[in-house]
C-alpha cells in the first residue's frame, strides 16, 4: 500500500545502529516521533472507549472470579480458585456445557448443510431468487427478543401454531409440550435459531460461491466432471474459508447464547435448557453471588480463546497441507 | 439485490454449455429466437425438485410471520377457536390501540435515539482508528490492530456483569449512555476492520497530491477520504444501528425502569403483561418487527454486504 505518511524509511527495532547524532539525524528523529504521535493519536478515542468498556470489564472479571463476593464494594474475601472448583461440580454449570457443545453438534451437522445447499440452489439462475434470498435472511435481522416471543406463542402447548399444524395433518403424536418439555426443549430451540440463524450461513456461503471464478467449474464441467464432483473436488474446497468462518461464528454464537433463552425459558423446564450465559445472570444479577458469576463469564472467556487459537492453529495447517498434496498430485 | 448475468450461470442444471443469447432467460423472450435450441421443458423438469425445495423452505420461513400478522387481526377469542384461518371479523383494534397509546413510541423514539447515537460514535470513533491503521506506518500497529481484532473473540456474555459493575459506579445506569457507549465499544472491532480494509484500497497517489497541497494528516482524512468512504461507513452505519436496534441484554441490564427502555426490552414486558391476551401480543410483536423489517428492505445491500465483509475479513 503506497503511503506518504510513512516516515523517510521503514524502521524496524534494530536502527540504533544509527550514526552518531548529527542535526539531521536529530530532526529525522525528532520527525519520526512526531510522525508517531500523529498515528497513534488517531487511535486514542478507539483505544480509550475499547479499553475502558471492553477489556477492562473483562480483566475485573478475571480480578473477581477468586473471590467470594456480593457485587458491593471492593471484593476483599479471596477464595483462590474455590469459585472454579464448585463451578466444574456444580451439575447446572456441566448441563450448560452440554448442552453448548450439542447446540454446536447440531449446528454443524445439520444447520449448516442446510445452509450450503440452499446457497447453491440459490446460486443458480433460479427464478424468484432474489424473494427467497430476501426471505430466508429476513428472520436474522429480527431481535431476538421478538423472535422468542414469536415462537414461544407458535409452540405454546395445545394451542399454538405448531400444534394445530400438526393436528391439521394427522402428526397430534408429534406435538407435545415443546418448551415445557425438559427432552424437547433443546430440540424445539435448535429449530427456532435454525429459523433465525441459517440465512445468515447461507449468505455468507452465497457470497463465498460468487467469489470462486467460474473457469475452475468451467475446466472441471470440460474435464468431464459431473456435478456432484464438480461440487466435491472444486468447490467445496475453494470454500473452505467460508465454512471455516461460519463454524467459527457457529460455536461463538452458542457459547454466548442468551436473549432467545431468556426469553423464551429462562434456562426452564428445571435448568433443561440452561446456556452458560443464563447461569451467569442468575447468579449475578439475581442471586448476588458476583465472584461466582465472574467465574463463569472468565470459563466462557477461556472457551471462547482457547477454541479460537486452537482452531485456527489446526484448522489453518490443515488445509495448508490439502493445497500442498493436490499441487503435487496435480503436477504428475 | 440484482446481479450481473454471467455470476447466474454455475448451475448443475444446464448440461452443456449455453451460448449467452439463450442464457438469458427473460420470460417469453426465448420463444422468438428459433436459431438457438433449447429444451425449455426438460429443464424445468430438471429444477422442479429444486422448486419445490425452495418453496417448502420459504414457507417455514413465511409461515410465522404470516401466523402473527393475521393473529393480529383477531380478537384473541376468535384465536382460540379459529387458530389457523383467516380472521373473521378482521379486528384492527389490537394494532390500533398499541399505536394510539403513547408507549408504543416512547419506545420506538428510544430505540432510534441509542441507535443512531450509537452509530454515530462508532462510525467516527472507529474511521480515526481504521485510518491510522490504514495509511501509517508505525511502532506497534499490529500489536494494536491484534488488540482489536481479538474483541471479535470475546462474546458480549463475558463482559456483561463487570461491565454492569463498572456503569453502576459511574452512575450510568438508566442513562442512554450507559447502553450507547459500550454498544460503541463493542461495535469497535468489526467497524475498524471493514473501514481499514476499505481506507487501504484508496490509492496513495491521491495522498501525495494532496499532502503537496499542504494538507495535514487530518485534513486528507477530512476532506479526502472520508467523502470517497461514504458507501463503507454507509455500510457500517446500517450495521451499527441494527445491532443496537436488536440489543436486548445490555439494556435489560442498565435500564431498570421503563423511562428509556427500547423495543426488545418492551416485547418481552407487554408478553408478560398481556399473556392471557394473545391477539394483542401478536399485534404488538407484528409492530415491533415492522421497523427493522422496513429497514432491512431498504438497506438490504449494505447490511448483508457489511456482515458478510465483517465476517470473512475477521
Amino acid at each position: 500500500m503506497a503511503s506518504t505518511f510513512l516516515p523517510d524509511k521503514r524502521t524496524g527495532p534494530e536502527t540504533d545502529l544509527s550514526p552518531p547524532p548529527t542535526s539531521a539525524a536529530r530532526g529525522r528523529r525528532r520527525r519520526r516521533a512526531r510522525h508517531w504521535l500523529t498515528a497513534v493519536g488517531f487511535q486514542v478515542p478507539a483505544l480509550v472507549l475499547f479499553g475502558v468498556l471492553v477489556l477492562l470489564p473483562i480483566l475485573f472479571a478475571v480480578y473477581a472470579a477468586f473471590f467470594r463476593w456480593g457485587g458491593f464494594g471492593m471484593p476483599s474475601d479471596f477464595v483462590g480458585g474455590d469459585n472454579f472448583v464448585r463451578l466444574f461440580q456444580d451439575p447446572v454449570f456441566l448441563g450448560d456445557l452440554w448442552r453448548c457443545f450439542l447446540l454446536v453438534a447440531l449446528s454443524l451437522v445439520l444447520q449448516l448443510p442446510f445452509a450450503l445447499a440452499l446457497a447453491v440452489a440459490l446460486n443458480q439462475r433460479v427464478r424468484g431468487r432474489a424473494v427467497y434470498r430476501m426471505l430466508f435472511f429476513a428472520p436474522y435481522v429480527l431481535s431476538e427478543a421478538i423472535t422468542g416471543v414469536l415462537f414461544a406463542m407458535i409452540f405454546a402447548p395445545g394451542e399454538g401454531l405448531a400444534d394445530e399444524l400438526l393436528g391439521k395433518v394427522g402428526l397430534e403424536g408429534l406435538g407435545g409440550e415443546w418448551f415445557a418439555d425438559p427432552d424437547m426443549v433443546m430440540a424445539t430451540l435448535f429449530l427456532v435459531m435454525t429459523w433465525k440463524y441459517f440465512g445468515f450461513h447461507m449468505m455468507l456461503h452465497l457470497a463465498g460461491l460468487q467469489s470462486i471464478p467460474k473457469e475452475l467449474t468451467e475446466a472441471a464441467l470440460i474435464d468431464g466432471a459431473g456435478p456432484w464432483q464438480r461440487f466435491r473436488n472444486v468447490t467445496l474446497p475453494l470454500l473452505a474459508p467460508t465454512l471455516r468462518i461460519s463454524i467459527f461464528l457457529s460455536v461463538i454464537g452458542a457459547i454466548q447464547l442468551f436473549d432467545l433463552v431468556w426469553v423464551i425459558t429462562q434456562g426452564g423446564p428445571d435448568h433443561h435448557s440452561e446456556t452458560m450465559a443464563v447461569t451467569m445472570f442468575q447468579y449475578g444479577f439475581k442471586r448476588y453471588q458476583v465472584g461466582y458469576a465472574s467465574a463463569i463469564s472468565v470459563v466462557m472467556f477461556g472457551i471462547s480463546l482457547v477454541f479460537a487459537l486452537a482452531y485456527q492453529r489446526f484448522v489453518l495447517r490443515r488445509d495448508l497441507e490439502g493445497a500442498t498434496t493436490t499441487m503435487r498430485g496435480g503436477g504428475k | 439485490m440484482r446481479l450481473p448475468q454471467k455470476r447466474a450461470g454455475l448451475g448443475t442444471s444446464v448440461s452443456a454449455p449455453v451460448p449467452p443469447a439463450a442464457s438469458a432467460s427473460e420470460p417469453g423472450a426465448g420463444s422468438g429466437t428459433g436459431a438457438v435450441p433449447r429444451p425449455p421443458r426438460r429443464r424445468s423438469l430438471r429444477t422442479l425438485p429444486l422448486h419445490l425445495v425452495l418453496i417448502a423452505v420459504g414457507a417455514v420461513m413465511a409461515v410465522p410471520l404470516l401466523y402473527a400478522v393475521l393473529s393480529g387481526f383477531k380478537s384473541t377469542d376468535q384465536l382460540s377457536g379459529n387458530p389457523v384461518g383467516l380472521p373473521d371479523p378482521w379486528v384492527g383494534a389490537n394494532y390500533t390501540g398499541i399505536l394510539v397509546s403513547g408507549d408504543f413510541w416512547r419506545l420506538v423514539g428510544n430505540s432510534t435515539l441509542i441507535a443512531t447515537a450509537t452509530a454515530l460514535i462508532v462510525v467516527a470513533v472507529s474511521a480515526l482508528a481504521a485510518f491510522s491503521f490504514a495509511r501509517f506506518a508505525f511502532r506497534g500497529r499490529e500489536v494494536l490492530f491484534t488488540l482489536f481484532t481479538m474483541g471479535l473473540m470475546f462474546p458480549f456474555a463475558v463482559a456483561a456483569l463487570p461491565l454492569f459493575l463498572l456503569l453502576r459506579s459511574m452512575n450510568l445506569l438508566d442513562n442512554p449512555l450507559g447502553v450507547i457507549l459500550p454498544q460503541a465499544a463493542f461495535g469497535l472491532p468489526m467497524t475498524i476492520i471493514i473501514l481499514r480494509g476499505f481506507f487501504r484500497q484508496i490509492p496513495g497517489e491521491l495522498e501525495e497530491a494532496a499532502t503537496l497541497d499542504g494538507c495535514s494528516p487530518f485534513g486528507f482524512f477530512w476532506r479526502v477520504l472520508l467523502p470517497m468512504a461514504r458507501p463503507a461507513l454507509g455500510t457500517v452505519s446500517v450495521l451499527a444501528v441494527v445491532t443496537s436496534w436488536n440489543n436486548f441484554f445490555l439494556p435489560l441490564l442498565v435500564f431498570t425502569d421503563d423511562t428509556w427502555w427500547t423495543i426488545p426490552i418492551g416485547v418481552q414486558q407487554f408478553q408478560g403483561q398481556y399473556s392471557a391476551d394473545t391477539a394483542r401480543v401478536f399485534a404488538y410483536l407484528v409492530l415491533a418487527m415492522v421497523p427493522a423489517l422496513a429497514f432491512y428492505s431498504v438497506a438490504e445491500r449494505q447490511l448483508v454486504g457489511g456482515l458478510t465483509a465483517g465476517a470473512t475479513k475477521g
